[in-house]
């Protein structure tokens, strides 16, 4: 809403929008027409009450506004700041047609803030504990979700995570600038107060073998799409080429930006290239922004074709971040360490089956970007290791776990959720396919009695 | 928090760490390491598992960096924030026939675990261990005991035979009909080392210690290149076939933070420094 200036923000690593105040969050909400037909719920890949919960904050209700959305979503001062809302509730609003939509995604995020600050709110009711027990692999958007919802229903369950701390993208992969993790942390806590037993330093296939995991009542698998890609091109494992997932695990999950403080060192560069064209590009050249350096992001479409958020391109653009676009690395140039990249324009012709032009490359356009270091951030696929693991679970084409409309897998009580099962996507589509496949998971368990 | 059962200095700026975490000491095979982070501003660094006992798992390592000095200040009953694994690929133990396992340095430690299995699969197994000097040699008593032969070497010849382990290894491989090598060390020395074995055509391994950051395959930073394709030594080792590793590629990248490493290893000393009278450091 109200945006940082540029150049305060690209020294800091705190929040681009501070977020609404009590009077603006409510003026906001008298704006809602309270349709009786709600798109915006249509939208919401978590089906939340929307009317209902901005009726609550027009009135100055902000605790029974939060209690509202929690009824659907217990992470919503998360998906407030990362859901692509242009593009579900707000794209939905009828007043987008008049120009300029309900901020639902601002006033979610107010709701859960000011809940999270001010006051102490109930825990939501459990059901009676039904000695079931179920496991779920992973701790990101999908886990939490899917643990949340089950523990509600008064099923026992336990969430294995590997890393040192829950939350899976939103802690090593979102920057702070975009998500605080004491916002994170804060909305998994509650989690965890609903009674989810969550074992950090677990690697599900090692610290647990799947037998042991195999033999809980029912299973969730939401190992997310943690697989960097690279591009498998020329100088691509010299020093200073990053994948994305390292670079931001570095400064977002071991806070290499402050080193010595903290002992993770990181690569910082004078003049970083990043390679791809989604929000975690963005994130990756404003993080480097942050660390100092001149950033330049290399796409292979045009601007407009880039799969980032708008508001992120923008943020990026603010941030002076440049704009290399129809080009496409050939070669990473460097002895010990990255000097430049070598690029190919490509000319864009035709359309492919997403409805976005295909780039060609042009023959002898070769230019060099000059860069010393290279952060390749052009998408990840699921991690195999689990998966590979379990006989008989049935993967796709891109080693995601195929399941049905009910997110059940090949393995009767075994489901999935999130980008293990639909390949890289965003938070609230992860938090949307587990909340469906907790629905299943706990139908399946109750049937058996 | 993980608690520290056993620690104690096997050799000069050599330590030996039992550490109680069950769900690594289940599962973990010879081959296999685990990630630790001291407290909540450390590096996450991987150690080879080199031993485990009940719901206890050893780390053998040398105090180079600040994360390995300021675990070597940690005694028994000090806890470490986190302890991952086991982690890695297991070392590919079958019944080969006669095997020799040779350990450089602090890689020996790695070495008794994967002997062991190998004994237990059927092989004869000949050891090889080497250290600079007789005063740097760790294990050698356990290896005796899980190895048919051990032979032993130092560079300054303080012990054993004078030389490197590659030396001992041409000789084995002249006098007998080996089936599989594994040699674990520096990576120069595994580099060195490895290139006796090609031409007898001898299947040998190595266990490749990249710098890394999970440690499950979501970052990438130990991408090493084996056979021309780049691997991720966390998941898809960090036992390679060691003739097909690109040993120069990974020593530049293993230098990648040296002048980090030095500069926090300089403010912990420092800090060490001023620390005196503090419980660890008196």
């Amino acid at each position: 809403m109200r945006d940082r200036s540029p150049d305060l923000r690209i020294h800091d690593f705190q929040e681009v929008d501070p977020g609404l105040n009590g009077q603006e969050a409510i003026a906001e909400a008298m704006l809602c027409l309270q349709c009786k037909k709600p798109l915006c719920v249509d939208g919401c890949p978590v089906g939340i009450d929307i009317p209902g919960f901005i009726a609550q904050v027009a009135e100055g209700n902000f605790l029974a506004a939060y209690e509202i959305i929690r009824s659907e979503n217990m992470l919503p001062a998360i998906c407030g700041r990362v859901c692509p809302q242009e593009v579900q509730c707000e794209g939905a609003c009828v007043l987008a047609n008049k120009g300029s939509p309900v901020a639902i995604g601002a006033l979610e995020r107010f709701v859960a803030d000011r809940a999270r600050e001010e006051t102490d709110p109930k825990p939501p009711a459990l059901a009676e504990q039904t000695g079931k027990r179920v496991a779920v692999v992973g701790s990101g958007p999908a886990g939490v979700t899917a643990a949340a919802e089950l523990v509600r229903r008064g099923h026992s369950v336990t969430i294995f995570e590997s890393l040192h701390e829950a939350g899976g993208v939103l802690i090593y992969g979102i920057p702070e600038f975009r998500l605080p993790k004491e916002v994170v942390r804060a909305e998994i806590e509650g989690v965890k107060d609903l009674g989810v037993t969550v074992h950090l330093n677990h690697l599900a296939g090692r610290s647990i073998t799947p037998e042991e995991l195999l033999g809980h009542d029912a299973v969730f698998l939401a190992m997310g799409a943690g697989l960097p890609h690279f591009m498998g091109i020329d100088g691509e494992n010299l020093n200073g080429v990053y994948s994305a997932n390292e670079f931001l695990t570095r400064v977002n999950l071991m806070h290499a930006d402050r080193f010595p403080e903290s002992d993770t060192p990181v690569m910082q560069g004078r003049r970083v290239a990043v390679v791809g064209g989604g929000n975690v590009a963005m994130d990756a050249a404003r993080v480097a922004r942050r660390l100092g350096a001149e950033a330049a992001l290399i796409y292979r479409r045009r601007e407009e074709d880039m799969p980032a958020r708008k508001a992120e391109t923008e943020h990026a653009k603010e941030e002076g971040v440049r704009f290399i676009t129809c080009a496409n690395p050939v070669k990473i140039y460097g002895e010990q360490s990255v000097t430049g990249i070598e690029c190919l324009r490509m000319d864009l012709q035709g359309t492919d089956e997403s409805g976005r032009p295909v780039p060609r490359p042009v023959e002898g356009s070769n230019f060099v970007v000059d860069a010393d270091l290279c952060i390749i951030a052009i998408g990840q696929s699921p991690n195999p290791l689990l998966a590979r693991m379990i006989p008989g679970l049935r993967l796709g084409k891109r080693g995601t776990v195929l399941v049905d409309d009910d997110g059940r897998t090949s393995i009767p009580h075994v489901f999935a959720g999130g980008d293990i099962s639909t390949g890289a996507a965003t938070v609230i589509t992860a938090m949307g396919s587990a909340k469906v496949a907790a629905v299943a998971i706990d139908r399946m368990l109750m049937e058996q009695g | 928090m993980y608690r520290i059962k056993e620690k104690k200095e096997l050799a000069d700026g050599i330590y030996e760490c039992w550490i109680e975490a069950p769900h690594i000491s289940r599962h973990a095979r010879a081959g296999q390491f685990l990630v630790l982070r001291i407290d909540d501003s450390g590096e996450r660094i991987p150690l080879t598992i080199s031993g485990v006992d009940g719901d206890d798992v050893r780390v053998i390592y040398m105090a180079v960096g600040k994360t390995t000095h300021y675990l070597a200040s940690l005694g028994e009953g000090d806890l470490i924030r986190d302890v991952a694994g086991p982690l890695g690929t297991p070392a590919t133990i079958r019944d080969y026939g006669t095997c020799v396992v040779i350990g450089g340095g602090v890689g020996i430690a790695c070495t008794p675990i994967i002997a062991k299995e190998l004994r237990e699969a059927g092989n004869r197994v000949i050891g090889i261990i080497g250290a600079r000097n007789a005063g740097l040699l760790i294990c050698e008593d356990e290896m005796r005991d899980v190895c048919d032969e051990l032979f032993v070497c130092t560079d300054d010849g303080s012990s054993g035979y004078h030389g490197f382990p590659a030396g001992l290894l041409k000789r084995e491989l002249e006098a007998l009909s080996i089936d599989a090598v594994w040699i674990i060390g520096p990576a120069i020395m595994m580099k060195i080392t490895s290139e006796v074995t090609r031409p007898y055509g001898v299947k040998t391994f190595v266990s490749l210690n990249p710098i890394m950051v999970d440690g499950t395959g979501m970052c990438g930073s130990c991408r090493v290149t084996v056979g021309g394709e780049t691997k991720f030594a966390c998941v898809d080792g960090p036992e390679f076939d060691a003739h097909q590793v690109d040993f120069d590629e990974l020593m530049r990248r293993q230098r990648i933070y040296l002048d980090q490493e030095k500069e926090a290893l300089a403010l912990y000393q420092n800090h060490e420094c001023r620390c005196m009278g503090d419980r660890k450091h008196a």
